[in-house]
């Protein structure tokens, strides 16, 4: 026969330092094991979002990198007018060849510090070559001008980036016309300029990239066969999401094991918390253990209540972690991606599922925690118990 | 120590509850004493940088080059006693998993500039003369097994192609902030290369030595002005300004570690808190006993806080000397990207003080109800 949970629950209040202990600290490895996964899935999250797999970005053969890369003018043309390409409304290939740099900027508050933004050059082309686009403030840069279109990651962030007002490039000064958003990518750390513009401040007459939408979605393979072998250029072509997801890989690959080698060596810690509690939980109410075992319970039932009771702790520190955890979502942080040497703001990302896992982890320490204890219980021999 | 034999039985008496407390204190400070390092580390990593010695990058960018030109100007400054520069060069060995640093550098004045990095005498004799010869950190010879004289095959990612080396020779830093798994060959090889593609002679950065760290700031501003209207503006700043920019760019991530750190650390503080006050609540009649047998009240205070005090104790002996020991012996750097990883000594008194809040946090609430007892309630209230 079952013992009723409601048993557990009143030993739980009958020792309630005790039991508020275990559970925060359960809760506080709930806390970060959710927080550090966050910021993980966060920064995944900009970066795979970055790319379209109906995109293509071309890049000098090679090249690990947009910074690293250069497409001349001739190449890009070529591209251009490849057939793979797709066409818009009125006939034009839906190509953007991209200028790639790294800048300083000063940060807001403390202009000695420097952060390195990335410049990109871009063709009016580009906001219908990439469609997860939306200008929040403000018109489109103009060609012949220099205007900028300031990512919505960097405004606030950095001085000067509010529409009206101007950044300094190289010495000049850029309006600021307006403030895009790119679904939470990294393209929202970036700044933009009209290529002819900016293609100057690099010094040279070439592109970093060129990125175009597939005339066929799933004509990738034939498309990146037909680019690479054509002798008139020299290129790799990756599929632009997993390109951008590539960039991420080393920095997600740290951050998630960071998380991992932290709350697991935190949850161990944790576990011992548990197991004390229990123990001591069960060593104070051997007496009553052993009237239910008197009373005919099964010692397989105090097994299954003890390990109920522990489960009880975590489940209430899990959802006390998961209160804790839950202000940092939304919250900006910033890091360099090494990859490119340039600074990407992201925002820790808490889903459901994320909690989900978090609630799961803690009751499975509390279990783990509890089973030696609660195994202690039903073995107890009934007249020693009451002796 | 008269009541050492009492305290021992006390521990004893849970072993296991002991076993755990002691090794959850272990733990949060060996996380605590790691996550601190992370932080140390970087700024140490920042700090890293002779006074004498400024950074020249291009203004516009620092990805961006300088002509070669600007060499001799920058040596007729006032104040400048050598000059010598350095290019980026983008390299990817094997799978490319691995990343380290690749330098194309000026030999003749580049080593001269960095007694840090020491390299013995006839390596660096056979590496001036070799045309493709590279010097590299030790680190690397363990990462991948190369040997001194063997060839190694680079592909460029911003200059295409395969670049071999051989490796003439090996450097062993004396500062750990310069990482040990970069590698450095002839600036000359790579302005070959360049000329074929373009016009060639750019530097990446230049390194000017000058001749008192006062005077770093005006030679700075005077290099500055000199080539303002130039194509090419410069940015000059000590190493020390040039490095920490880097450090920065690791954003939050020191904030991150340390509101990590302090969730550990508060964690683990409950833990320990709730099994000393288990054990005391198991121990009231003992107290009791203790109290009608003479024990004054401060005594009994005194017992349980140093009850509390040899756990943590023992736990953070254990945890800060595995962080310290382990890193040291596996001279663990993160991929290179936090050379000279090792607990410094301020982490291992924050640690020791850490223990010590804990004790008190833990032990107090137990210690004073103990003092606190009033001996017949406690009798009663056993039995």
């Amino acid at each position: 026969m079952k013992i009723p949970l409601i048993y557990n629950w009143r030993s739980l209040l009958g020792r309630p330092a005790s039991t508020a202990f275990t559970a925060l600290g359960i809760g506080l490895v709930v806390a970060v094991f959710i927080g550090m996964l966050a910021l993980a899935n966060g920064f995944a999250v900009a970066l795979a979002r970055t790319g379209s797999d109906q995109n293509v970005i071309v890049m000098r053969k090679g090249a690990d990198a947009e910074l690293s890369s250069s497409v001349d003018r001739a190449s890009a043309s070529i591209l251009s007018a490849d057939p793979h390409v797709a066409r818009g409304a009125d006939g034009h290939p839906l190509v953007s060849p991209e200028v790639y740099m790294v800048i300083p900027m000063g940060r807001n508050g403390d202009t000695t510090k420097m952060a390195n933004v990335v410049l990109r050059g871009i063709s009016d082309a580009v906001w219908e070559v990439r469609t997860n686009l939306t200008i929040a403030e403000g018109r489109r840069p103009t060609a012949g001008q220099n205007e900028v279109c300031v990512g919505q990651k960097l405004v606030g962030r950095f001085p000067r980036t509010a529409v009206g007002e101007a950044v300094t490039i190289a010495g000049r000064p850029w309006a600021v016309v307006c403030h895009f958003t790119a679904a939470g990518s990294s393209f929202e750390s970036e700044i933009w300029g009209m290529n002819e513009q900016v293609m100057p401040v690099m010094r040279g007459q070439v592109f970093q990239s060129v990125t175009f939408r597939l005339a066929d979605p799933k004509s990738f393979e034939e498309t990146k066969r037909a680019l690479e072998t054509d002798q008139r250029i020299t290129v790799d072509v990756h599929r632009e999401s997993e390109f951008y997801a590539q960039q991420s890989q080393l920095l997600g690959k740290i951050l998630r094991f960071l998380a991992l080698m932290i709350t697991s060596i935190m949850a161990v810690g944790a576990v011992f918390g548990a197991i004390n509690t229990m123990y001591a939980a069960v060593a104070s109410r051997s007496s009553e253990i052993a009237v239910l075992l008197t009373l005919g319970f099964q010692p397989r039932s105090i097994l299954a209540s003890f390990l109920a009771e522990s489960a009880l702790i975590a489940l209430v520190g899990g959802a006390i972690g998961c209160l804790i955890a839950l202000p940092v979502n939304g919250v900006v942080a910033s890091t360099t991606n090494w990859a490119t040497f340039s600074e990407i703001a992201f925002s820790f990302r808490i889903t459901p599922g994320l909690l989900l896992a978090g609630v799961t982890f803690g009751v499975v320490m509390g279990i783990v925690g509890g089973f030696f204890p609660a195994l202690r219980a039903s073995r107890m021999a009934v007249v020693q118990a009451l002796r | 120590m008269r009541f050492f034999p009492m305290l021992r039985a006390n521990l004893l008496r849970s072993k296991k509850r002991t076993f755990f407390t002691i090794a959850s204190v272990a733990l949060a400070l060996f996380l605590f004493a790691s996550l601190r390092t992370v932080v140390t580390t970087l700024a140490n990593n920042s700090q890293f940088g002779s006074a004498r010695r400024l950074v020249t990058t291009n203004s516009t960018g620092f990805v961006l080059p300088l002509p070669l030109a600007y060499a001799n100007r920058l040596q007729a400054v006032p104040g400048v006693e050598s000059v010598t520069w350095a290019n980026w060069f983008g390299g990817r060995y094997g799978d490319g998993k691995r990343f380290f640093a690749t330098f194309a550098v000026k030999a003749e004045s580049y080593f001269a500039m960095y007694p840090e990095m020491q390299i013995p005498a006839d390596q660096q004799a056979a590496f001036m003369r070799d045309r493709m010869g590279a010097i590299v950190g030790a680190r690397l010879l363990t990462i991948f097994g190369w040997k001194v004289g063997q060839n190694v095959t680079l592909q460029g990612t911003i200059f295409p192609g395969d670049w071999t080396f051989t490796i003439d020779g090996v450097y062993t830093p004396t500062d750990k902030s310069i990482g040990d798994d970069a590698m450095m060959f002839h600036y000359e090889y790579l302005d070959e290369y360049m000329k074929k593609t373009g016009p060639g002679g750019l530097a990446g950065w230049y390194i000017v030595e000058i001749d008192h760290p006062d005077h770093a700031a005006q030679i700075g501003q005077s290099i500055d002005a000199m080539f303002r209207s130039s194509p090419d503006p410069t940015k000059t700043g000590t190493e020390k300004a040039f490095n920490a920019s880097f450090a920065t760019m690791w954003g939050n991530v020191s904030l991150l570690m340390n509101t990590i750190g302090m969730a550990v650390v508060f964690a683990i503080l409950l833990v320990t808190a709730n099994a000393m006050m288990m054990s005391a609540r198991e121990r009231i009649r003992e107290v009791a006993v203790l109290k009608t047998i003479g024990f004054s009240d401060a005594r009994l205070f005194g017992l349980v806080m140093l009850e509390a005090g040899l756990i943590t104790t023992i736990g953070a002996v254990i945890g800060l000397g595995a962080a310290k020991l382990l890193y040291r012996v596996t001279n663990f750097s993160a991929m290179g990207f936090l050379p000279g990883f090792d607990v410094s000594r301020s982490t291992l008194f924050w640690g020791a003080g850490i223990a010590l809040v804990l004790m008190l946090a833990s032990g107090f609430a137990p210690a004073w109800r103990a003092a606190r007892l009033p001996v017949v309630t406690a009798l009663r209230s056993v039995e």
